[in-house]
């Protein structure tokens, strides 16, 4: 008889690890101001290992082509690992390879889904297209915490619709009103567009009883996965959402790479967003036909090195574990509020929301402007981002215009977490000297 | 002292916490609101002339990080009583200055205790900051 098996915690990354880890970031090696580098900004863009800059050097170096055009040798082979990249995307977040378009980055990707439904609106797509048209009376759901490019694209394409965005309150910590919710998603819903995670709050909002709500109603769902797919397991299919969007240099992959994945039968009902070579079948002079997706939305020469990077990336990701990554992160998450919260004068936003929360805090500091902290942390050597953090709506709702973040990543220290905090009380002394 | 010091030094952080010129009048003549749309500061500042045209008082209202906030209450101790042409000389010239990432001293005779603001050119990223009520003051000259 086997011995019964015990479900175990994720263990976090030991010290040991991390340094491993660190080995393999060149930058992480660098000095700021004469300080050693603490970066502590990885939720405005994350660093890169070696094994994602030799992917992209390599691929530049020794295979450098067009794909899905030209029969040479050199594109033939471009061709198979620019989609075998996709393919390693499509796993990492658990769809299918057809499900994941590739795009510049999640903006363009939650744009690409508005231009779409906006051109089905205008009739384009056909008879397919029926089911993601939207119409005057429509609605279209998003939340006060979003990102504003989960916020602007809705409003773009309710202007030119004529459909009607209705906007998720927060409670006054930050949390989304989910009674409020539950009253707002009705049968005019027609999508549900929220962040999994949000850029300034840190914390994983309860994206099954939304998507409940959007079930409820035959309401489409996007998932903003910026801050999620970087630093917790995703699997697109259990969460059941019908789009959900990444950004590639938030997840140690380059800029100019991110990617849409979209249900099967959406991306096939919906008509392109970019038009131009590479995404049809048959042209003439007045009209042309389209690939089926992926290809549909990916007009004109693609991001080829980008993407093969971005797949080093996720790579790299899955050797090293998403859930230890999120263990490890978790922890450092908890010990920013904690530590932050604890310092008189400090207020971390979303602190009192009681839901899971990556390793993320976004903090005002009472009387001493979040330019004026960034400046004296950089002193230090410590990166952190200040500002609105392009999440406006949700800075007026708590009260202010813009806060001071720091964001953690699988190479983040113990003793970077304890330089953060140290930094701030610092800055305050500093800032109130003679006051 | 270093570069922080001299970013922040104490004069600068006097401005910024007790302002001079804070407070919008009601009669309006020549007003701006600047905006800095990567960190969200603004200012609304308006330029009262007396009869004799010249620089009556600079009042202004806004938020911002100290930088901002104590150039815009350095400006407004510099103006009372200036031409308006000598107010937009020494608007260039500290513009000159915080334009030269370290290279200009700002001139303490033509700028008063804005010559503090000095170190800012040595950080690209806040000679906007800097620059914000400076802009909004020129802006207010041109449309009176």
């Amino acid at each position: 008889m086997s011995t019964p098996r015990v479900t175990e915690p994720i263990a976090a990354l030991t010290d040991a690890e991390v340094r491993r880890i660190r080995a393999d970031f060149p930058i992480l090696q660098t000095e700021v101001n004469g300080h050693p580098l603490a970066y502590l900004d990885s939720g405005a863009t994350s660093q890169r290992p070696f094994a994602v800059l030799d992917a992209e050097r390599s691929f530049a170096s020794t295979m450098n082509s067009a794909v899905h055009r030209g029969a040479h040798t050199l594109a033939a082979e471009a061709t198979e690992l620019f989609e075998d990249a996709r393919a390693s995307v499509a796993r990492f977040i658990g769809a299918d390879d057809d499900e994941v378009v590739w795009t510049s980055n999640a903006t363009e990707a939650i744009n690409l889904v508005a231009y779409s439904i906006s051109n089905a609106s205008l009739g384009r797509g056909g008879a397919a297209a029926e089911s993601v048209r939207l119409r005057p009376g429509d609605e279209i759901v998003t939340t006060e915490m979003e990102h504003h490019a989960n916020l602007i694209p809705w409003q773009e394409l309710a202007a030119r619709t004529g459909a009607t965005l209705k906007v998720i309150p927060l409670e006054d910590s930050g949390a989304l009103r989910l009674d409020v919710a539950a009253e707002l998603i009705t049968e005019r819903t027609r999508l549900v567009a929220f962040t999994h995670v949000s850029n300034v709050l840190g914390v994983v909002n309860p994206v099954a009883d939304l998507v409940a709500l959007a079930r409820r109603v035959g309401a489409l769902v996007l998932l903003d996965a910026c801050q999620s797919a970087p630093h917790l397991p995703l699997d697109v299919r259990a969460l059941d959402v019908d789009f959900a969007v990444l950004s590639g240099h938030k997840m140690l992959g380059p800029t100019g790479i991110g990617a849409l994945y979209g249900r099967r039968r959406l991306l096939e009902a919906m008509p392109p967003f970019l038009t131009g070579g590479s995404m049809i079948t048959t042209v003439t002079t007045t009209e042309a036909e389209y690939l089926p997706p992926p290809q549909r939305f990916e007009a004109g020469t693609q991001r080829v090195s980008q993407a093969i990077a971005l797949a080093a990336a996720v790579g790299y990701l899955t050797e090293v574990g998403m859930p230890r990554i999120a263990a490890h992160e978790a922890a450092f998450g908890a010990r920013l509020v904690d530590g932050l919260s604890a310092i008189d004068g400090v207020r971390v936003l979303g602190a009192g929301i009681d839901l899971p929360r990556v390793g993320l805090a976004s903090f005002d500091v009472d009387g001493i402007h979040s330019h004026d902290l960034g400046q004296f942390l950089d002193d230090l050597g410590i990166a952190v981002r200040v500002g609105h953090h392009c999440a406006q709506p949700l800075h007026r709702r708590l009260g202010i215009t813009s806060s001071t973040r720091a964001s953690t990543y699988l190479y983040t220290t113990d003793a970077e977490i304890d330089a953060v905090i140290a930094g701030v009380s610092g800055a305050i002394d500093f800032f109130r000297r003679g006051a | 002292m270093s570069d922080l010091q001299n970013l922040y030094q104490e004069l600068v952080l006097d401005h910024s916490r007790t302002p001079h010129g804070y407070g919008l009048r009601g009669e309006i003549r020549a007003q701006s609101h600047q905006l800095n749309p990567t960190c969200g500061d603004e200012v609304t500042l308006q330029v009262h002339r007396a009869a004799d045209g010249t620089v009556e008082a600079i009042a202004w209202e806004g938020h911002g990080c100290a930088i901002s906030q104590a150039s815009a209450s350095m400006l407004a101790v510099l103006a009372e009583g200036l031409t308006v042409a000598d107010l937009e000389a020494r608007i260039a010239s500290f513009r000159e200055a915080m334009r030269s990432r370290g290279r200009i001293q700002p001139d303490e005779e033509l700028l008063g205790d804005a010559a503090a603001l000095g170190g800012v050119s040595k950080y690209v990223a806040r000679v906007k900051c800097a620059m914000l009520a400076w802009v909004a003051a020129e802006d207010a000259l041109a449309k009176s």
